[in-house]
């Protein structure tokens, strides 16, 4: 049998009998596309999580006032005992490092907040110009702490944006006086709902200068340094050397913990890891799920054709060519399959996308790699070996059906 | 020349044996045109599959055309299947999708000839049974005299030296049923060797030699 001859007979075959084509390629369709869809979605849930977690900030040293001594155990901030304060003079002394792009300082603390008769409870961070590059946060209206000597006390503050809508309502609050404990501070800004702190809601903040802030509180230790490095290879020999610094100026003591955005990260690995587990998952039921379907479709599909087999037969064909004829159907048919499947699988995960612009959904190469395999291997293996068996009957018997 | 020694065909059927041909011994001489008539069940049908290697013999003996065929492989048998041997079919076995050309170069296309050759030879055969202008009807808009018309094409297209009939007439109105017993006639006239099996007396008497089956056994064998 010529080759041209064999692919117009499967072509034909295909195509003259419309029904039984459509539902195997939608069988098939369908298998590819939820793997696409359902690995994309679960993917794009890892990635987000991924990324809030590096918006948290990158190459980034955090000092923290204490020492601890056992891994694993809070650093002594939390324990209520600080040895010696971190001040800002630790900290400009920091900012000097070569392998510094930049730093921030900061102090946190609970004060209350009013304006005209409306009042409540907040968080107050006390930094520099620094900290919006450093936590990649991004202001909405006005602007950020300026920038300049970090132990001048200005009065200005940046607020988050429930703290404006509580508090302001719909009056304009850029340009008006925030009562913060005792001290009055003028709103120069406010922050965007981008940019995240690991447990802090950005907009359920007041950010003021940290000279106004040691004041408000009355204290002049930090609760820590933000340190970016330049680069991701200096980080241990900076880590090093902060520690040198510091030491220097507390009396020769190592009094700080110094520990880096990866370490906290490595917390999160476990819950990552789950997370890739059950997008694997996600994928190899949906994978099983569409080869059983490709199956059934197909082994009905063949044996509603023994007896044109057993025609076949009874005019010559031989095994092999009845083999070759099912198996370029086949073919035919998982290649159609698998790409009618990845462009069914490809708008599924533009859709999620549209409707969740946060998820970006997007099936892993492996997934998609693997539905096409599994629909195609499936496809061929069931096209081909129930026309095996047709083929190994007696010719009379094919031909009964 | 066909020449049968000792065939038996024994069917298993549940834990009963059926012996569907039993010690069969028959010659044919080329050219022969042989009715082979009976009962149902007692073996004719079986006896027309074997002569055409569409079932396989129990124990026995095969020769055609010099050749021992019984021990051949499968694709040998397939390959005298296609070249040596017609089939015709009570159910004409058209394939549905295929339009009436295609069903009669299908067995050149599996025998590979080149397209121009095949569009010739179905072409040539299509007009000599008068059905040029159905070429291209498929099966189901075809009458049943016609199908079977284009299932003796089918089944010489391949210029094979025998000619094996499964009551050809056995699904035709007697007009069509006339129609097709000339054609194979006709084709008998020209040198091929007509095996026909039926139940229509009228049919069966028309052959020059005709055999009469009971129980696996030929018990008439008449000439003439």
């Amino acid at each position: 049998m010529r080759a041209g001859d064999l692919a117009r007979f499967a072509a034909a075959s295909l195509i003259r009998s419309p029904g039984r084509t459509f539902l195997m390629l939608l069988a098939m369709s369908i298998g590819v596309s939820a793997v696409v869809v359902l690995t994309g979605l679960g993917e794009g849930a890892r990635r987000y999580i991924t990324g809030e977690f590096a918006s948290l900030g990158t190459n980034l040293v955090i000092v923290i006032p204490g020492r601890s001594e056992t891994t694993g155990g809070a650093p002594a901030i939390m324990a209520g005992e600080t040895p010696r304060d971190l001040t800002i003079e630790d900290y400009l002394a920091l900012t000097r490092n070569p392998l510094v792009k930049q730093a921030a300082p900061v102090m946190v603390g609970a004060a209350g907040a009013a304006y005209g008769r409306l009042e409540r409870e907040i968080t107050v961070v006390g930094t520099t110009s620094e900290y919006m590059k450093i936590r990649h946060m991004a202001v909405d209206r006005g602007k950020f702490l300026p920038p300049g000597d970090p132990s001048r006390a200005v009065n200005v503050c940046v607020i988050g944006k429930k703290i404006r809508q509580e508090l302001f309502g719909n009056e304009q609050a850029l340009g008006e006086w925030l009562r913060l404990g005792d001290r009055r501070f003028r709103v120069i800004g406010i922050l965007g709902s981008s940019g995240r702190s690991l447990g802090v809601d950005l907009q359920e903040l007041v950010i003021i200068p940290v000279a106004s802030a040691q004041a408000l509180f009355n204290s002049p230790g930090l609760f820590r340094i933000l340190v970016e490095a330049r680069s991701r290879d200096s980080m241990p020999r900076l880590q090093d050397q902060i520690r040198k610094t510091v030491a220097r100026r507390h009396q020769g003591e190592e009094d700080i913990t110094v520990v880096t955005q990866d370490a906290v990260l490595a917390t999160f690995d476990n819950i990552l890891r789950a997370l890739t587990f059950t997008v694997g998952g996600i994928g190899a039921i949906s994978l099983a799920v569409a080869g059983i379907l490709i199956m059934n479709i197909m082994l009905v599909a063949v044996s509603q054709r023994v007896r044109e087999i057993g025609l076949l037969k009874a005019v010559g064909a031989r095994r092999g060519q009845l083999t070759l004829i099912f198996l370029s159907e086949a073919v035919m048919l998982a290649s159609l399959g698998g790409v009618l499947g990845l462009l069914l699988g490809y708008l599924g995960t533009l859709a999620i996308h549209g409707a969740y612009p946060d998820l970006d959904a997007q099936a892993p190469g492996w997934a998609i790699a693997a539905a096409l395999g599994v629909s195609s291997l499936t496809g061929l293996v069931f096209g081909i070996m129930p026309a095996r068996r047709a083929a190994a009957m007696e010719a009379v018997a094919a031909l009964r059906g | 020349m066909i020449i049968l020694e000792g065939i038996n065909r024994i069917f298993q059927v549940g834990d009963q044996q059926v012996h569907a041909l039993d010690d069969i011994h028959l010659t044919i001489q080329p050219g022969e045109y042989l009715s082979l008539m009976g009962p149902s069940g007692s073996g004719k049908s079986t006896l027309l599959n074997i002569l055409g290697l569409l079932d396989k013999p129990t124990s026995g003996r095969y020769v055609l055309e010099d050749r021992e065929v019984t021990s051949l492989s499968d694709d040998e048998q397939a390959r005298v299947r296609g070249e040596r041997i017609g089939f015709v079919f009570q159910f004409f076995h058209l394939v549905p999708r295929m339009s009436a050309f295609e069903n009669v170069e299908l067995p050149l296309v599996l025998a590979g000839v080149p397209p121009a050759q095949r569009r010739e030879r179905v072409g040539k055969i299509l007009e000599q049974l008068d059905l040029t202008d159905r070429a291209h009807h498929r099966p189901d808009q075809l009458s049943g005299g016609q199908c079977q018309r284009i299932a003796i094409a089918r089944a010489t297209i391949m210029h094979p030296s025998l000619l094996l009939a499964d009551e050809p007439t056995g699904n035709l109105d007697s007009k069509s049923g006339a129609d097709v017993v000339q054609v194979l006639e006709q084709l008998n006239a020209g040198g091929i060797t007509l095996v026909v099996v039926t139940h229509d007396a009228e049919v069966g008497k028309r052959a020059r030699r005709r055999l009469r089956m009971v129980d696996g056994r030929i018990v008439e064998d008449e000439t003439g």
